[in-house]
């Protein structure tokens, strides 16, 4: 192949560079120590991380109380997204390779379709539906069903029901490299079928298993239309921060900004390590 | 020794061990897919004809007709949609096919991580990102003047342009991806051929690489055209009072006004967008969904 013209290659350098100066901008300014996060640049600081806002007047993020209180409702919708991803992320995955019923080709189908629904659509279908059943349940059993209503378990099942989709495939793409010669020996060997699943197959879907949890993490952390609409009073990070960025920009929201991108970064290594486990 | 039970008993297990497995996915997407649309296909042919009384109705899609803010706000979305995935599409192209056929063996790995980067970044966070960039205060505004190209603050915020560039930002990673892995299977030689034979940059171009990318192009763009369609964040923020994007109205009527039944009529509106345009987009260039789906 002949070598690429230089117009060509100074192109796909401005590209990069397009990619990456609102990042490196928000990452930058996260350090500037002024109270707006915008130029002219004053020093380097690191108040907006760890500052007690005596500088300031607003304390730094791991000393803000609103903000660590965002980071720990993010984690209590992360962590049961993520677990039941997985769990039931596996069980679709036999279902869909090793087993035959009518309407198969049908479900699989449908599985796929949480993904083509905008979040904002499937934020309010499960807002509207839930209220219904609460709204009957509550006249029946004449008592309050809260957790019907937005908040923390409408967030989870709302971000569950698309990142379902997400986990599935990736831990059926693996489940159907399997070669299934390897549970027919164990079996032969006498082993009953679970010690099968769990000594067999169980380890070699392990890294899907891993990969897609931290996918699931990855996508329940950031995602934000569906948990827009069925958020309660206990508002993720995401939210919390978009309605910090309404009321004004401080450079507590770059650092703010800036962790989030930490941590998805470190994530995002984490899945591409163990995906280039599994390709071995 | 009875044969017979034992195999009815694992016939029995395995009735049991297919229920316990669709038990899961029928529940999900009974309940958090399927059951939830009904509820919003019941809720927008309902009309309020006095205080907590409905009736079957099609007031809300009337209401949708009759009202230009919003209907115009549907066609805005839609005709911005289009034009941010002709132009994610037609930047992403030529970094996709310098990925795939002209980058260097250590180089190319590289090149496409970088692309994947920005994405592992919270949409708001890019969102913040472009706010600093384009404001009055902003970084470009302040180097605008730094230069000397300006001589006050630029405000490049909060119109239809920083809008679409967010937006085309938002969506270049879900173009090039595809665009890159269709483009890697086509042959140098090929490529080469279509020189030797007197071919120009154009015709080659033309007649050899995008028709071959043509199920990355598609993939890409009905990806690129279905987030961009349901994005909330990236007009709301970069367009500001001037956003006026679909999934505001639905947002607004929901959240703001309470008034559920017409927030599910803009709801479908905004289901039947996405699905006729990715529909049409499959049929003038002959792909399947499925398969689409897959590349994607």
């Amino acid at each position: 192949m002949q070598k690429a013209s230089l117009s060509f290659r100074l192109y796909v350098a401005a590209f990069y560079l397009f990619l990456f100066a609102p990042l490196v901008v928000v990452a930058l300014f996260a350090f500037n120590a002024s109270l707006f996060p915008a130029p002219p640049w004053k020093g380097f600081t690191v108040e907006w991380f760890t500052g007690t806002g005596a500088v300031f007047g607003k304390p730094g993020i791991l000393k803000d109380p609103a903000m660590l209180t965002a980071i720990l409702n993010s984690l209590k919708i992360a962590l049961p997204v993520t677990v039941l991803a997985v769990v039931l992320g596996t069980a679709n995955a036999f279902l869909l390779e090793r087993r035959n019923f009518p309407g198969k080709a049908l479900l699989s189908m449908m599985m796929l379709w949480p993904l083509v629904i905008p979040g904002v659509i499937l934020g309010i279908s499960i807002l509207a539906f839930s209220s219904r059943i609460a709204n009957s349940l509550e006249d029946w059993l004449n008592m309050d069903l809260d957790f019907l209503r937005p908040g923390l378990f409408l967030v989870i099942l709302g971000q569950l029901s698309f990142v379902l989709t997400i986990s599935t495939l990736i831990i059926g793409a693996r489940l159907k490299k399997f070669d299934r010669s390897l549970e027919e020996a164990a079996f032969d060997l006498g082993a009953s079928r679970w010690r099968v699943l769990w000594t067999v197959t169980l380890p070699f879907l392990k890294p899907a298993m891993i990969g897609a949890g931290l996918v699931a993490m990855l996508m329940s952390f950031e995602n934000f239309n569906t948990t827009l609409i069925l958020v309660g009073s206990d508002a993720p990070l995401p939210i919390y921060m978009y309605g910090q960025m309404r009321e004004g920009a401080t450079p507590a929201l770059n650092a703010a900004s800036l962790l989030l991108m930490v941590v998805a970064g470190s994530m995002a290594v984490m899945v591409a390590l163990f995906s280039s486990q599994k390709a071995e | 020794m009875t044969a017979l039970p034992s195999s009815e008993r694992s016939l029995f297990a395995e009735k049991l061990g297919l229920f316990l497995l669709l038990a899961p996915a029928v529940l999900w997407l009974g309940v958090l897919v399927i059951l939830p649309h009904v509820e919003i296909a019941v809720l927008s042919f309902s009309e309020r004809i006095a205080p907590r009384v409905y009736a079957f109705g099609f007031g809300n899609y009337l209401e949708f007709l009759g009202e230009p803010i919003y209907w115009r706000t549907f066609a805005r979305t839609a005709f911005l949609s289009i034009l941010v995935t002709l132009i994610t599409l037609v930047i992403s192209f030529p970094v996709a096919l310098y990925i795939a056929k002209f980058a260097s063996g250590k180089s190319k790995p590289l090149l496409f991580l970088m692309c994947l980067i920005p994405f592992w970044a919270s949409e708001l966070v890019r969102t913040l990102g472009w706010m600093m960039m384009l404001r009055e205060t902003g970084v470009l505004s302040f180097l605008l003047q730094k230069a000397g190209l300006a001589s006050g603050p630029v405000e490049m915020l909060y119109n239809d342009a920083s809008v679409v560039l967010g937006l085309v930002y938002g969506g270049m990673l879900f173009m090039i991806v595809p665009l890159t892995n269709a483009l890697e299977s086509l042959e140098t030689a090929q490529i080469e051929a279509g020189y030797d034979l007197g071919g120009s940059h154009l015709t080659v171009l033309r007649r050899i690489i995008i028709p071959h990318a043509m199920p990355g192009i598609v993939a890409g763009s009905i990806v690129v055209f279905m987030l961009t369609v349901g994005n909330f964040v990236t007009p709301v923020m970069l367009g500001g009072k001037n956003g006026l994007w679909f999934t505001e109205q639905i947002y607004s009527q929901f959240i703001t006004r309470f008034n559920w039944p017409q927030g599910s009529a803009f709801g479908f509106m905004l289901l039947l967008l996405s699905t006729v345009i990715v529909w049409l987009g499959l049929r003038l260039t002959g792909q399947g969904f499925a398969e689409t789906l897959r590349k994607a």
